[in-house]
């Protein structure tokens, strides 16, 4: 191993993160590397300041009592609505109502989709709202898909399948990373007419494949399926059938 | 499903956390009101999405929140701030009026305004690392940095607080 090379190994070795045969490695550089001794010597003392200092910045027992008052709160919310995947819809503060809240069940019983679909609709139509807002749409806004895809990279531990439709009147005009189940997403942006529609793709989790699905919800549609390897969900206020083009053109 | 059953076992597995949220909030934002702001936003998204957590490392599963919660925060009220992340050399000088230099000949102080000078990237994995204690799997889990990177960027993170460290020990000494 040569210094180049323990410059950055060093750093494992100090947090105890390198296998038994790469530990072994760097130590028998270490014993004739006087400059990585020296550098191993920095990073200790380091450390020994920074746990000197008292850095840590614990939760104030004013948060504490104002996270746990905002909790007990949501749960009385989620008693008299539905389930917490619709209030964010629906339960505005004029509407908490139990006789609302009953008609709402009523309708659900026959229009809500299986219960996990649901939540993870409610949440991509979630990230799509909030994408809305000003400054969130993209991470990266170009119209090059050369420019996109790249930008991804080393961003997250997959790579999301990143073209420009423009000719057949979706152009892409930005991506953004976003959360969705917990997990890591790419966000593309397409254009269509006025309209975003925000495509949302990451790697399978399910060994199954699960059809294709659509829905409307809240005003927005989606559109659901697998493609390659990758789940991919499209969320927009433009019409359906839009969103089923872009996505046979991303199946391509 | 939220029903009452799992408020107690939100309140068992994610609560306990509290204080690795507000740690991780107050060095991302830099300062106590906003991220304390944010935490309970964060921690509200988490009670709300708990049904998709299935076991596991719940520490890390609210940082992810946090974290996430905070960088949108950040683009929506500083996004000059996450400017940097684009160039993670660019960085912030520490401020150099008198009054700060001052604080700075003791050793906490220039240690938090070195800190806080560094690009959020390099922040967070260092808080992450030596004040969290978390191993380079969670970090990734945590911030979304590839495990492959990790060990990198805490080397670039930590060398390039030696030197901000050095800069800031300068400036006290020229007061």
């Amino acid at each position: 191993m040569n210094c180049e090379l323990a410059e950055t190994t060093i750093h494992g070795y100090f947090d105890g993160e390198l296998d038994a045969v790469r530990s072994a490695e760097f130590e028998r550089h270490l014993e004739n590397c006087a400059r990585c001794q020296a550098v191993l010597e920095g990073l200790e003392s380091l450390r020994t300041q920074i746990q000197q200092s008292d850095l840590y910045e614990r939760a104030s027992p004013d948060l504490r009592e104002k996270v746990r008052k905002q909790i007990a709160q949501e749960t009385r919310k989620v008693v008299v609505s539905a389930g917490p995947s619709w209030k964010r819809w629906f339960l505005l503060p004029t509407f908490g109502t139990l006789a609302a809240a009953a008609a709402l069940i009523t309708i659900m019983l026959f229009v809500a989709p299986p219960h996990t679909q649901s939540t993870l609709t409610a949440e991509l139509i979630d990230a799509h709202v909030r994408s809305l807002q000003p400054g969130h749409l993209f991470d990266v806004q170009s119209t090059d898909q050369h420019t996109v895809r790249p930008w991804f990279d080393g961003r997250l531990d997959f790579i999301p399948p990143v073209a420009d439709f423009a000719a057949q009147g979706f152009p892409l005009v930005g991506g953004r990373l976003d959360v969705i189940d917990g997990h890591n997403v790419a966000a593309l942006v397409y254009g269509r007419r006025k309209h975003f529609i925000n495509v949302f793709i990451w790697p399978n989790r399910e060994k199954e494949k699960a059809p294709d699905s659509s829905g409307s919800r809240a005003g927005y549609n989606w559109v659901a399926g697998q493609s390659g390897g990758m789940q991919i969900c499209l969320v927009s206020d433009a019409a359906l059938s839009d969103l089923r083009e872009l996505k046979s053109l991303i199946h391509q | 499903m939220l029903d009452p059953q799992d408020k107690i076992r939100f309140e068992q597995l994610v609560l306990p956390h509290l204080n690795s949220a507000a740690n991780l909030a107050r060095w991302l934002l830099r300062n106590r009101a906003d991220s304390d702001d944010v935490v309970q936003e964060a921690t509200l998204r988490a009670y709300r999405f708990f049904e998709n957590f299935h076991g596991g490392d719940a520490r890390a599963w609210l940082l992810q929140i946090v974290r996430n919660t905070c960088y949108t925060w950040l683009q929506k009220n500083r996004p000059a701030e996450l400017m940097t992340e684009f160039d993670e050399e660019v960085h912030q000088k520490p401020s150099a009026n008198p009054e700060t230099l001052a604080a700075q000949k003791d050793e906490r102080q220039r240690l938090m305004v070195a800190l806080d000078s560094l690009s959020p990237r390099f922040r967070e994995v260092l808080v992450l690392r030596e004040l969290e204690g978390c191993s380079y799997k969670e970090i990734g889990e945590i911030t979304g940095i590839p495990i492959g990177t990790v060990m990198s960027t805490l080397s670039r993170a930590r060398e390039r607080l030696r030197q901000t460290l050095t800069e800031v020990a300068g400036a006290a000494k020229g007061v």
